[in-house]
């Protein structure tokens, strides 16, 4: 499957955004958190600054997001999980929203009551989960719904190499092969789970071999290359929706920050993140749209510069939103 | 414990790992397994130091897979040997109730008495740090609820080594809760009175006898685990106005010290339980049934006060946070609530 010119300039700017969005993550989630503005004794101090919490960046793994989600409609599902941002700005969740959501403010798209790891845009049908394997069922159930509802929807798990050791994993493809759902179950191959590298965790290389024993196809996208992500995903997304059943997709993809921010890293080589920094996938995809003539270095510019803009705005919108006021707490348990 | 002892400070997490350690030093039938214990520690570095000890055999890494190392556990604890088993955090639970709930807790009664399961669940709690409703819950009532698992919550280093040893040593599957807000971590601020002298020997801390923190004969405060370090900022405050709080720590839920919250009780007529715990259906409705059930051996001069989470999951932002879970503010405003009362 051939991506579009259209497709093409869409997971180039989709990319830099979620890039943008991430690093601009990482500066603003230290604010305050650092000697000497915190607690003594502390080297940092998680709940302290504007964004508290814990924080999961995705850098490195833009890829996997917008080379599914290029081939996704606004009624298609997509559930994420504890490091969501690059699958939500590639479904096009409302970004200030988002933000704001992050910074615990009333204006967040659970007004404050989620966080990061909580983000639900129902607009655009995205959830996500902090319990490592969780959303592959959902979106077994998101995808069961589009089938008896007689619509051509389908829905997306995105999950990391860890949480398909995790037994919900295991139980949605035999459920999303056995009632041949429109579901694509996409693992990112980061290397880790935490500090566990996979070939601890894993008794074998590729999760993709394991699409074989619930009686589905197994992709296994060697690359951390959104081109190849496209065309896999572009198949499974097709059949999908054909009514020919799931797909499990493995995407060998590349985390440049910590596990979460403030993660000291000593089981990783030094210098491994810098060492994948060097294969960065935006420029390749750069060099893609520049070679067909889609992008020169005015273009490159103004992309960027737009971009920018919109990331800023969601930060500054974010900052900027009152918080909720403390006995709304007590709100949103039970629906009116 | 002899009295040439040897103390230093400690944090509650390397009180933890040190009473790990010095009982798989002496007991081979121990191993430590979970997520990311290994290399990184523990994530909140209650096996710091273990794997380079004793190596990987005894201190596994494993997958995210809790149903399957929580059901090994059983299984090698079934064998004779003693595991202790990390869930990261508490609330992952859901993942592998099953194998805590209906086995971990049940087999040796099932089995008439016939099978042991010595193992020990060791596992973070609590909120303060904006880790919201899927990574800040309490649950130790949940836990305490099903018959057969003992259940420990310490507020302070001492006390966590102590009940750690003894947690190890017990032939009965033991849940050990430790809150991540007084584990002393150096990426989370913590409550200071949870770091103190720990005597670098064994030693053990039978279950099921409460502390008294504090003495105090205006108002008993039951608590546990952080909240006990936020009871006795409230007590020192409460004391410049002139009322004497006792704060007990149950220390264990499963056995309960019943008679030590009587005996209290008895001598101040008022409680206040405080509690990170949801409020209904659980830990603080325990403590307040139990002097309505006693109620012909002491007088109380108020009504019963719970403090606890309001039955909403934990939200994520401060201010949110801040109202849901219990602050040393509202410990002394219930107080003096509590003080305003007459009964008679
Ligand atoms: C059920 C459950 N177990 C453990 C955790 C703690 N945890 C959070 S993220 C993570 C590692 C996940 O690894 P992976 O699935 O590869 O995703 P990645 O972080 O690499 O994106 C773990 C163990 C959790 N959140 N939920
Ligand atoms: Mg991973």
């Amino acid at each position: 499957m051939e991506a579009t010119a259209e497709q093409l300039r869409w997971m180039y700017e989709k990319m830099i955004e979620i890039r943008d969005y991430e690093e601009t993550m990482s500066r603003v989630y230290l604010e305050a958190k650092l000697p000497p503005k915190i607690q003594k004794g502390l080297a940092f101090d998680i709940g302290a600054g504007p964004v508290p919490g814990e924080m999961h960046l995705a850098a490195g793994q833009e890829p996997v997001a917008v080379g599914v989600c290029a081939h996704l409609r606004r009624d298609d599902t997509v559930v994420g999980a504890h490091r969501p941002h690059h699958f939500a700005i590639a479904k096009d969740v409302d970004l200030n929203a988002m933000t704001a959501e992050m910074f615990g403010k009333a204006t967040g798209l659970g007004r404050g009551k989620g966080g990061h790891m909580h983000l639900f845009d129902p607009a655009v049908k995205f959830s996500c989960s902090g319990i490592v394997g969780a959303g592959a069922p959902q979106a077994c159930g998101a995808a069961l719904a589009a089938k008896k509802l007689g619509t051509d929807a389908v829905a997306i798990a995105f999950f990391g190499e860890g949480a398909a050791n995790q037994g919900a994993f295991h139980e949605a493809l035999n459920l999303a092969a056995l009632w041949r759902l429109p579901v694509v179950f996409v693992v990112e191959d980061n290397k880790y789970g935490i500090s566990v590298e996979k070939s601890a965790s894993t008794a074998i290389a590729s999760n993709a071999d394991r699409a074989v024993a619930y009686g589905m196809p197994g992709v296994l996208v060697e690359r951390n290359d959104a081109l190849a992500v496209f065309t896999a995903a572009g198949e499974a997304v097709a059949r999908a929706r054909r009514g020919d059943g799931p797909t499990l997709i493995e995407v060998k993809t590349d985390r440049y920050f910590g596990h979460f921010q403030g993660d000291p890293e000593t089981y990783r080589p030094k210098g491994e993140a810098k060492e994948l920094r060097q294969h960065d996938p935006i420029p390749a995809l750069g060099a893609v749209l520049r070679a067909r003539g889609l992008l020169d270095d005015a273009a490159d510019a103004a992309l960027r510069a737009r971009v920018s803009g919109r990331v800023q705005a969601a930060y500054d919108f974010g900052r900027n939103s009152p918080y909720p006021e403390p006995q709304d707490a007590l709100l949103h348990v039970f629906a009116e | 414990m002899s009295t040439n002892t040897t103390t230093r400070r400690l944090t509650m997490a390397q009180a933890i790992s040190e009473a790990t350690a010095q009982e798989m030093a002496r007991d081979p039938r121990v191993f430590v397994m979970g997520e990311d214990v290994g290399k990184y520690g523990g994530i909140f570095s209650a096996t710091t130091g273990l794997l380079d000890q004793f190596g990987p055999e005894r201190v596994m890494d494993t997958p995210i897979s809790e149903t399957g190392f929580m059901g090994a556990a059983l299984g090698a604890a079934a064998e004779g040997l003693r595991p202790i088993s990390e869930l990261m955090f508490v609330d992952f639970f859901g993942v592998c109730f099953d194998q805590i709930y209906n086995h971990i807790a049940k087999n040796h009664y099932m089995s008439g008495g016939a099978c042991r399961y010595p193992l020990v669940i060791t596992t973070g709690i609590g909120g303060g740090y904006n880790d919201a409703a899927q990574h800040s819950q309490c649950l130790y009532s949940i836990f305490a609820h099903v018959p057969g698992l003992k259940v420990v919550v310490p507020s302070n280093a001492y006390d966590a080594k102590g009940l750690m040893t003894t947690a190890i040593r017990d032939d009965n599957p033991v849940v050990f809760l430790y809150h991540k807000g007084i584990m002393g971590l150096s990426w989370m601020s913590y409550f200071e009175g949870s770091t103190n002298e720990v005597p670098e020997e064994q030693y053990t801390i039978p279950f099921g006898q409460a502390r008294v923190v504090r003495e105090g004969s205006d108002v008993t405060i039951v608590t546990l685990s952080q909240m006990v370090q936020k009871s006795v900022l409230a007590a020192d405050r409460l004391a410049a106005e002139g009322i004497s709080a006792e704060v007990l720590d149950l220390r264990t839920l499963v056995p309960l010290d019943r008679a030590a919250v009587l005996k209290s009780v008895q001598r101040t007529g008022r409680l206040l339980v405080a509690d990170e715990d949801y409020l209904s259906f659980g830990l603080s409705g325990e403590i307040a049934a139990l002097v309505a059930e006693n109620l012909d051996t002491l007088r109380l001069k108020a009504p019963v006060r719970r403090l606890a989470v309001p039955d909403v999951p934990i939200p994520f932002s401060r201010p949110l946070e801040q109202f849901a879970i219990p602050q040393v503010d509202n410990i002394v405003a219930s107080v003096r609530g509590l003080m305003t009362f007459k009964l008679d």
